[in-house]
């Protein structure tokens, strides 16, 4: 009975947003009051029924109702209950459930937080989000029903994809969800501008803000995707260049170049059309990421069912949302002028730089993932492309990157002399020769001369990123949530670059068979295999290795890797032994059984490491202090500094 | 026609492409090669591991059904395919030549040390000329050579039981034992 109730929430949902996009936008367009105010209770009205949808789904899982086709299929009664709830999330069906729920959500803050914008703008916005779910529920309706029933229902189910059940993973895929959906608000207010004919600063100023906090989710969920990847799989790598991981990876670098371009776009009125293309890019690559993970036409470590009736479906989709778009950019484009000129050494310049740079990175990202797919496509077989691919050209896109913003945020405005700022980018630039000349060869020694340069630039941004907040710190200066923002964000970034640039080069690495009582030695540390016992879990039984951790023969930790068998699914899952500490982690896997108590065990010191999922939570804070800026959340009169002749009193 | 009409343009252009992904998708693995029905290409290569090893001969299995699978470890659909290939060397049916396709060493060392290894014999395809002489388009894909010599299947992406049960082990002659 509650799975039916589920089932028919969706259709109600359905038909509400259906409800929401005419309204929407025939409204705004005949300026018809009473049909735009039938908009935001419309919005309320699908929130409810896909959260009731999504509790009743649930509800099914927790209390084992084996006769959901879905629930069958995702879970067992051996499965705790966190993870009986993460299972939602745990295939397609939930999955896409997710989404419209996550979208729902964000229609609703839109509908709430968008009181203060002209109404036929809000209407409009609204409208075009409600094409979006219409066409989620639809597919989620016609193609993966989360509420199909078997009949007769199994005894007990067939569990949980093991890979799954982690914690980070299950809080992974909601939180990318919310970044992949959130760049659908921007999407919305590019169309709604676009449609509405007023494509000024104001529009650019309203975006932002969400831009910048789906960008942030997103960031965080990629970040536990790698770190879970690091644990998880066993292999002790953070990024393989997966396709699913380059399906949220190309999203990201479209925001962030969306972010900086909407930047000069509010300040300047510059870049209006490249800006408009980017949010309608951003979400483009959220869908297309979608597309690939859900329509299994591209193998992956993560392969999900593959059936092509629902990549079709996901494509035409596509072709009405991003088409729609594009075609819509294609007609209004042509009329936005920038009134404004700039100078080459001016920060309207560096950051037109950088968002080549970043759309760059995208476009290589996008080629790697999907060349296989064209080949496919053309009749020649599937490939995976090497990761070499990505790991020849990304690190000199991420160098340049770097420059250009330590660099970069010393530029004036419009104006192009570095002149009174040059000293201060030589000054960093110093500082971050002599630091990582004192870091790389006092604590690590000679590596890989890329990885200096990238511990350099590295060091040369946060100590550039610094100056300015520390010299309006000292001068008892106001600083800004937006300036502390951006300066928390960008020393995440060289956090990053030097986490990265430290782990690819002072590694260290060893696959031995070990017995018990033998000492592997690891440089300074060593690591003795004590002894090998059988665990239990709730729905897993395996084995579990003791490994004692030695620095200069003293022991420092127990590391205690796991190999689990999954009783359902039959498949082995290898637990890593982790320990971090704050200079890197020490890391145990183990591999095969060897025999005769032999196992293959993978050692691992990995300096760092941890910083580059840290630098990820630095960023999202920085973009989350940066969007709560003052300025955001005034009423339209302080808005009005700005050059925004067209809103003026619009409200 | 003015600049911005490019990005729809490009955008139908890729969705073509996009689409024909998406209704060619199944049929991907019946891929027939040139090759079928011919003699398999000879080749003597490296075996990996201790270079003292030597080399090994595709004429080594003359006389005796072999399969031949592509492989990498840069390759994520090998990494799929792999619990299957290591249930298969589990039925001891036939001899998988594992052909290291384009890889680093040590890196295929350490995967077959912790994924396990499936393989009769490994041989290392460093520049991937073998890989050309059989036609490979991309890793994962197999080959099933019959006593003959002759390629007499092959499959294009990962392995399953299935087309295991189905298109391999059906070919083998009955009075073959392992």
């Amino acid at each position: 009975m509650i799975p039916e109730l589920g089932h028919f929430a969706l259709i109600l949902a359905l038909v509400l947003t259906a409800a929401q996009a005419v309204f929407g936008l025939a409204g705004a367009h005949r300026r018809d009051d009473r049909w735009q105010a039938a908009v935001r209770p419309a919005v309320a009205g699908q929130f409810v029924l896909t959260s009731t949808a999504i509790g009743a789904l649930v509800w099914s899982f927790v209390n084992f109702d084996f006769s959901v086709l879905y629930v069958a299929s995702n879970s067992n009664s051996a499965l705790p209950t966190f993870y009986r709830v993460a299972a939602l999330w745990g295939a397609h069906e939930g999955s896409l459930l997710l989404w419209a729920w996550i979208l729902s959500l964000w229609t609703l803050a839109v509908a709430v937080f968008s009181r203060n914008l002209p109404p036929t703008f809000a209407s409009r916005v609204m409208g075009v989000l409600g094409i979006v779910s219409f066409g989620f529920l639809l597919f989620a309706l016609v193609t993966s029903n989360p509420f199909e029933r078997i009949i007769p229902s199994p005894a007990d189910g067939r569990d949980l994809n093991p890979v799954l059940q982690d914690p980070a993973l299950a809080i992974h895929p909601p939180l990318l969800y919310t970044g992949y959906v959130g760049f659908a608000v921007a999407y919305a207010f590019a169309c709604a501008a676009m449609l509405e004919g007023k494509l000024d600063q104001t529009w650019a100023r309203w975006t932002r803000p969400w831009t910048t906090i789906a960008w942030c989710f997103l960031s965080v969920g990629i970040a536990l995707g790698s770190w879970w990847a690091y644990y998880e799989l066993g292999w002790g790598g953070y990024w393989f260049w997966d396709p699913v991981e380059n399906a949220s990876f190309m999203p990201w670098l479209a925001g962030t170049a969306l972010i900086h371009s909407l930047a000069v776009t509010e300040k300047r009125g510059l870049f209006k059309s490249w800006t408009l293309l980017l949010a309608i890019l951003a979400f483009s690559l959220s869908l297309l990421g979608t597309f690939l993970v859900r329509s299994g036409v591209l193998v992956s470590v993560h392969s999900f069912a593959a059936d092509p009736a629902r990549g079709k479906f996901i494509l035409w989709s596509l072709v009405v949302m991003i088409g729609g778009a594009l075609t819509l950019y294609s007609l209004r484009a042509h009329t936005l002028k920038s009134n404004a000129g700039f100078e080459g050494t001016s920060r309207d310049a560096f950051l037109l730089y950088n968002n080549i740079l970043l759309v760059i990175a995208t476009v290589v990202v996008f080629i790697g993932t999907l060349a296989p797919l064209v080949n496919d496509a053309l009749g020649m077989g599937s490939i995976s492309i090497g990761q070499g691919w990505f790991t020849s050209i990304f690190p000199w896109i991420a160098l340049g990157l770097v420059g250009l913003v330590a660099v970069g945020i010393h530029a004036a405005w419009k104006r192009g002399r570095l002149g009174e700022s040059s000293r201060r980018i030589w000054l960093s630039l110093a500082i971050g020769l002599v630091l990582g000349a004192i870091v790389v060869y006092g604590a690590y020694g000679p590596g890989k001369w890329l990885s200096l340069v990238g511990i350099i630039f590295g060091l040369w941004l946060i100590a550039s990123s610094l100056f300015d907040p520390i010299d309006r710190w000292r001068r008892k200066l106001t600083l800004s949530r937006a300036i502390v923002g951006m300066t928390i964000a960008h020393v995440g970034l060289g956090v990053c670059v030097i986490a990265i640039s430290t782990v690819e080069s002072y590694t260290v690495e060893r696959d031995v068979a070990l017995g018990p009582g033998e000492t592997l030695a690891l440089g300074r540390y060593a690591y003795r295999f004590e002894k090998i016992d059988p665990v239990e879990g709730p729905n897993y039984d395996g084995v579990r290795a003791q490994v004692t951790v030695l620095r200069d023969g003293q022991p420092v930790t127990v590391l205690y890797p796991e190999k689990r068998n999954y009783w359902v699914q039959r498949s082995t899952m290898t637990e890593a032994g982790i320990e971090s500490r704050w200079n890197m982690d020490l890391f145990a896997a183990l591999g095969e059984d060897l025999g005769a108590g032999r196992w293959s065990v993978r050692a691992q010191l990995r300096p760092l490491i941890d910083y580059v999922w840290l630098a990820a939570g630095l960023m999202a804070l920085g973009g989350g202090i940066a969007a709560s800026d003052r300025r955001y959340r005034l009423k339209n009169e302080a808005t009005e500094t700005a050059p925004a002749p067209n809103t003026a009193g619009a409200t | 026609m003015n600049r911005f009409v490019l990005p729809v343009i490009i955008f139908l252009l890729l969705a073509g492409v996009l689409y024909v992904g998406v209704v060619h998708s199944p049929d991907k693995s019946t891929m027939v090669s040139a090759l079928l029905g011919k003699p398999a290409p000879a080749f003597e290569l490296r075996m990996l591991g201790d270079p003292a090893r030597g080399t090994f001969s595709s004429q080594r299995f003359a006389g005796r059904p072999w399969v031949l699978n592509v492989w990498g470890t840069w390759c994520a659909a090998c990494r799929d395919e792999h619990p299957v290939l290591l249930d298969i060397a589990k039925q001891n049916r036939l001899p998988i030549v594992g052909l290291d396709w384009r890889d680093d060493d040590e890196d295929a060392m350490r995967w077959l040390t912790q994924l396990g290894n499936p393989y009769t014999v490994v041989v290392v395809d460093s520049e991937g000329r073998t890989a050309i002489d059989f036609g490979v388009y991309g890793a994962p894909e197999t080959f099933f050579i019959d006593a003959e010599g002759v390629v007499q299947y092959r499959h294009v992406g990962a392995m399953t039981m299935e087309v295991w049960e189905r298109e391999f082990v059906g070919r083998i002659p009955h009075s073959v034992s392992p």
